[in-house]
């Protein structure tokens, strides 16, 4: 389901999902997250931010549906429970779209057909896929290349082929993983600029992976720091929703201070997980 | 790696093999001519040109046969490996079960299982039976590996757009595999080719068969030296073509996407 295009994007306090208790531990009996409490708000920018290894993204399979939890529970806002992944209620085309932290394209299809895929799978045609698609690749600036094979792309187009397929649905909730996390600065800040304005237009809920304090603050409205061993919420940097995402925010003093704060609150989370 | 590169396109990459192939067989020749050996012991590479041509309506005859049982068995071991492997890959207990029986199948020289096939079968068919056996590993292994081969995420994202079991089968498990299939298929082919001929010569040995190992096996009961060797020419031929037919089809399936066919595109 997409809301309506009219639908005025504002962030309100009531829960998407919320993770409460969550643990999750593997075969080879790592312990990933233990006991992480944490709540996705209907329509927010959130970033989890963390050293690396504290579990981030496994915490975002987890809301994807993709793992199952060992420990705790994962309750959807009733209405909107998205598709289960293998399970019952699906609820039409791309209600998740997962970013993941590697490209993950089909090296067998060229461009359009990768962006095609979701679509595809859900029935819709080549044809009928096409405005989106094209859409889609204008909006990370790869319309040219829509004939060309993955192999003939850098890393970088790459990964902006894999945020379009990821867009192409319109989804409700996008998670994604590190996604510029290989991209030069140029393109990383175009990009982010980009999700955003997307964010606003389509009005969904971004949960945001990422090593980069500049990024997350710049780009969210509300950050998670998390720590490692065990895997949970360290600490929340909260901005304010209504502030202007611009070049002027880069360089502000209220940027550069909400930076200070969420780069002190990584250090002590390190500190916490190293001990 | 530059000299490499440059290699590659240069004419000195036909030339040259071929030119090493043209001293051999005029090597070969004049070692007959000076020797005068008699074309019993030695046929020079003329005389076995000559038989080629003189023989040339039986020897094709039997070539065609030949080809026919390895092609007719290739196509055997294509569906009966892939089919298979699909059964492996959707279940871990088939696969257990089933893969010793085929390793087995493998491992067993063809040579020694023919006379059984023999005894148990017409003789066309123990002919096609044995070049079967040889051609099914390969293309059952490397389909398998292929089939487990598919990339993790991927496979989520299969899962998360709601992707059915055939979507899932058809845009991607069969596609990863490919490559690997094809790579085993160019196995198989040579090996089909083997089989055949090993079928043949057992065969022949009893008095059936025409295809071109009988033939190998009738000229040296006659001592018919220079046609043997004909027949030993054809059989390479043979193996030459099928090699190039399937690197064709190797090359044409893959040459836009997979690392293996980038130089060649
Ligand atoms: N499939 C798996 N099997 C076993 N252990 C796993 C698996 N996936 C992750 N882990 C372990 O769980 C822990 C958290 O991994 P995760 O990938 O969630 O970290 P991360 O925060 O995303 O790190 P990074 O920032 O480096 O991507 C790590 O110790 C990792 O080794
Ligand atoms: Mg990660």
């Amino acid at each position: 389901m997409t809301p309506p295009a009219d639908e005025i994007h504002s962030a309100t306090d009531a829960p998407l999902l919320a993770l409460s208790g969550v643990g999750k531990r593997f075969a080879n009996a790592v312990t990933a997250l233990d006991g992480l409490d944490m709540q996705v708000r209907q329509g927010e920018f959130l970033s989890l931010l963390g050293p690396s290894g504290c579990g981030k993204s496994t915490a975002l399979r987890l809301i994807a549906g993709l793992s199952e939890p060992t420990a705790g529970r994962i309750a959807w806002n009733g209405a909107d429970a998205p598709r289960r992944a293998g399970g019952a209620g699906v609820s039409g085309a791309g209600a998740i779209s997962f970013v993941f932290q590697e490209p993950t394209l089909m090296p067998w299809a060229n461009v359009f057909a990768n962006v095609h895929l979701p679509l595809r799978l859900s029935g819709v045609s080549r044809r009928a896929a096409e405005p989106a698609i094209l859409e889609a690749l204008e909006m990370v600036g790869l319309s040219a290349f829509r004939e060309a094979y993955p192999r003939e792309l850098s890393g970088g187009m790459k990964m902006r082929v894999s945020i379009a397929r990821a867009l192409v649905t319109k989804p409700r909730l996008l998670l994604m993983d590190e996604p510029f996390a290989a991209l030069d600065e140029i393109t990383r800040f175009k990009l982010n600029n980009d999700l955003l304005q997307l964010w606003r237009q389509l009005g969904c809920t971004i949960v945001f992976v990422t090593h980069s304090v500049f990024e997350s603050v710049f780009l969210s409205s509300r950050i998670l720091v998390f720590r490692a061993r065990p895997g949970r919420v360290f600490a929340e940097v909260s901005i304010d929703p209504a502030q202007p995402r611009d070049d002027a925010f880069r360089t502000s003093p209220e940027y550069a201070g909400l930076c200070r704060r969420a780069s002190t609150a990584l250090a002590s989370a390190m500190d916490a997980g190293a001990g | 790696m530059g000299i490499g590169m440059g290699m590659e396109r240069s004419p000195f990459r036909w030339l040259l093999p071929a030119a090493v192939l043209a001293l051999l067989v005029l090597a070969w020749e004049l070692v007959v001519r000076l020797n005068q050996l008699p074309p019993y012991i030695l046929p020079s590479p003329l005389l076995v040109a000559q038989t080629l041509v003189k023989d040339r309506v039986v020897l094709f005859q039997s070539m065609l046969v030949t080809l026919h049982t390895t092609v007719l068995a290739l196509a055997f071991a294509v569906l009966g490996g892939v089919g298979l492997a699909l059964v492996f890959a959707s279940s871990r207990i088939v696969e257990f079960s089933l893969f010793p029986i085929a390793v087995i199948l493998q491992v067993t020289p063809i040579i020694a299982i023919a006379p059984l096939m023999l005894i148990y079968l017409s003789t066309d068919t123990a002919v096609l039976v044995c070049a079967w056996i040889v051609a099914f590993f390969p293309v059952l292994a490397n389909t398998t590996l292929g089939l487990k081969s598919i990339d993790p995420n991927l496979r989520d994202l299969f899962r998360l757009s709601g992707a059915s079991g055939w979507q899932t089968l058809v845009q991607l498990k069969l596609p990863t595999a490919l490559p690997y299939f094809l790579g085993g298929l160019r196995i198989a082919g040579g090996l089909a080719l083997i089989g055949a001929v090993v079928g043949e010569i057992a065969a022949g040995s009893a008095g059936q068969g025409s295809g071109l190992a009988f033939r190998i096996v009738e000229s040296a009961y006659r001592l018919n030296i220079p046609r043997l060797f004909a027949s030993l020419l054809l059989i390479s031929f043979a193996g030459i073509l099928i090699y190039g037919v399937l690197s064709l089809v190797s090359w044409l399936a893959l040459r836009r996407w997979h690392e293996s066919e980038l130089g060649a595109g």
